[in-house]
């Protein structure tokens, strides 16, 4: 479609408010080749239980049904995997579903698990997601990625993802990016960041440190996008707990709120058609009618450049919650970073700045814990685990390992989580000299953003503390 | 490589898929063991061929056999996109869901083709058959409401480019990869193997 009636764009209601009440991660790493993948999913439930200071066993006695994000069948070799862990969790005879929607896999599992609990269906319910991508030799795993393209119009050019996607990086470091050098050592910064920050995260396993000159000199991948400038593979598993007030209470004195918009694009960038910018709550009409004039060729919308799938995400989680600007109503939050690049389009589609300035975010230092220009903290800082760059991308834990991220931040708990000296030398990770507590003080309110590969899926997920929403319900 | 006469071959007879040939070969499992030597898991060796249809989208795919660009439009008078062309191929309309005409944009690939975007990368997947470097392309014709994406075999893709279409019709393969693109006034003699203007 490229017109969206009233009906389709009618904000998403929930019949009773929804509570993230813990959540849990395992380690994550490139390859666990001596852990089978229930061994990483049992750590990330049991972490979740003790963040909350219960038994797996008494955690477990709370869950109604189950929801299960795993994107690749194929890299596992396992039909039905889904059905594996529920019984390796033992949470059998539950109801239970799998979902897969590539890299938005783990946001659409919340957005199952959300729903469920908001209908009435569970007072509470588990959202747990996973990948395995160490389990093939490396040029497999691109072809098997491939396969998430189009099997007859792509995949057989190349089987290799990055082909089909790296086309929409190239379009918008020419228009927008004008092929300007300090348009280039921007995205850099990107990897710098998320790569620095993952060195405090015990969990990560892309932390590095870095300059902008590194990242500038590291082998071309795609022309403009180099190997630091991607995101890792990883494998991991992550956890949500979801639940209705009085669950909520039960489990912890001090649950979230949590709210999810969903969207989608076709999955071939070929077959997006022109059509009129859908606004968020933060932009004026014709706001965009100049954008082709500024950035020639940068008319067509959402051509190569931009992501719908985000922006409507993002309209329908913005009007569920109140948020009218993201930078104004909003503490952290959490990107797909997938590639620098594509960081920066997604500042714009989610409205971080307008179309055709998101290099701004971070060029004015606002998307950093504290910011390098001022040494203040950074307005909306983003990707404070290190991101899908400096993290992990175990593409079906991502998305849930964000919204975890968040959650630590509004708990006022991330050193803890992320500081104990046990926990590194569990993981088998040296925790650095100059470890520095990434805690954004104050934080209150934050947003994820769970992204499919050409962005043919998104999730918007907003976390609030319960005593600062922006919209009575 | 399958012996020529072991490659897993399909045919049709009375709607029901016919097949000759080998489709999968068994190989052993192999142990992996860790730098103790301690068994930590095993290799599962798969080699499988897939059955697949084209459907209606299998005009397309002979077409380029004959060097034809076959794409198709929503002709529904009381469709909002009627008139709309879509490239890659749709069978149905993506908004009022009646069938698709046939057209062939031959001619209009040829005289209006461009570089709308491009990667040029030295990576790919198993089972890739193209030359590297590959250089994508994604190409945008006059009175098409989508952008096709292919690969370039000759020269240097920039946007804007004037590109056109080149068929691998001397032994078609039946897939996305028969059609190819060149800049515009390139002689047939510097055109790949196989391929014909
Ligand atoms: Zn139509």
């Amino acid at each position: 479609m490229i017109k969206f009636s009233d009906k389709q764009l009618k904000i998403p209601k929930m019949a009773r408010p929804v509570y993230l009440a813990t959540s849990g991660m395992s380690r994550f790493g490139r390859a666990f080749p001596t852990l089978r993948t229930e061994e990483l999913c049992i750590e990330a439930l049991t972490e979740a239980a003790d963040f909350i200071k219960m038994t797996p066993a008494e955690l477990k006695q709370y869950i109604h049904t189950a929801y299960y994000g795993h994107f690749a069948d194929h890299f596992g070799d396992q039909l039905l995997g889904e059905a594996v862990i529920h019984d390796r969790l033992g949470l059998d005879p539950l109801g239970t579903i799998g979902v897969k929607t590539g890299g938005a896999t783990g946001g659409s599992t919340m957005w199952e698990a959300i729903k469920a609990v908001a209908s009435g269906y569970s007072d509470c319910a588990l959202a747990m997601g996973w990948e395995r991508m160490d389990e093939v030799p490396t040029d497999e795993g691109n072809h098997l990625i491939s396969c998430a393209a189009d099997k007859d119009w792509e995949t057989p050019l190349g089987h290799i993802y990055t082909g089909y996607y790296a086309v929409m990086a190239q379009r918008y470091w020419q228009i927008f990016g004008k092929a300007e050098d300090s348009f280039r050592k921007t995205m850099a910064e990107i990897a710098v960041k998320n790569r620095g920050y993952g060195r405090m995260n015990p969990y990560a396993h892309g932390g590095m440190k870095i300059t902008v000159e590194d990242v500038i000199n590291s082998p071309v991948v795609a022309y403009p996008l180099r190997v630091l400038d991607c995101c890792l593979m990883s494998v991991g598993a992550a956890c949500g707990i979801i639940c209705d007030e009085k669950t909520a209470y039960e489990l912890t004195d001090n649950p979230l709120r949590i709210w999810i918009g969903a969207g989608s694009h076709t999955l071939r960038v070929a077959d997006r058609r022109d059509m009129k910018i859908p606004l968020l709550p933060n932009e004026e009409p014709g706001l965009y009618d100049d954008l082709g004039k500024r950035f020639p060729g940068g008319d067509r919308y959402p051509g190569f450049s931009s992501f719908l799938a985000a922006r409507i995400a993002s309209y329908y989680a913005y009007n569920m919650t109140g948020v009218v600007d993201p930078c104004e109503d909003l503490d952290v939050i959490e990107l797909h970073d997938a590639f620098t690049i594509s960081d920066i389009q997604s500042y714009e589609d989610v409205g971080l700045r307008p179309y055709g300035e998101g290099r701004d975010y971070i060029e004015s230092g606002d998307g950093y814990h504290t910011n390098p220009k001022t040494g203040k903290p950074g307005r909306l800082p983003s990707n404070l685990c290190g991101g899908l760059i400096g993290c992990m991308h175990a593409v079906g834990a991502t998305g849930l390992m964000q919204i975890a991220e968040i959650g630590y931040h509004i708990w006022n708990r991330w050193a803890e989580i992320h500081g104990d000296e046990k926990k590194w030398k569990k993981f088998g990770r040296e925790k650095p000299k100059d470890w520095t507590d990434l805690q954004v003080k104050g934080a209150k309110r934050g947003l994820t953003i769970s992204h499919a590969g050409v962005g043919s899926h998104v999730t918007a997920t907003i976390l609030m503390h319960p005593n600062h929403l922006l919209k009575e319900d | 490589m399958k012996s020529e006469n072991d490659i897993g071959r399909v045919s049709v007879k009375n709607g029901r898929y016919k097949i000759k040939g080998k489709f999968h070969i068994i190989e052993p499992n192999t142990p992996i063991f860790d730098d103790n030597g301690k068994l930590c898991g095993i290799t599962n060796p798969r080699d499988m061929t897939y059955i697949h249809s084209y459907g209606g989208e299998a005009i397309f795919f002979e077409s380029l056999s004959k060097g034809k660009l076959m794409a198709s439009r929503c002709d529904n008078p009381k469709c909002d996109s009627k008139d709309s062309i879509f490239m890659p191929f749709r069978i149905y309309c993506p908004d009022c869901l009646r069938k698709n005409t046939v057209i062939d944009i031959t001619d209009i690939a040829k005289k209006t083709a461009m570089i709308h975007s491009f990667i040029i990368t030295e990576r790919s997947g198993a089972f890739n058959t193209l030359k590297k470097p590959i250089k994508f392309i994604n190409v945008e014709f006059e009175d098409v409401c989508t952008i096709f994406m292919g690969y370039l075999t000759v020269g240097e893709p920039k946007i804007g480019m004037r590109v056109v279409p080149i068929f691998q019709t001397k032994k078609p393969t039946y897939t996305i990869m028969d059609i190819s693109w060149v800049p515009i006034g390139t002689p047939e003699s510097e055109l790949p193997e196989g391929f014909t203007l």
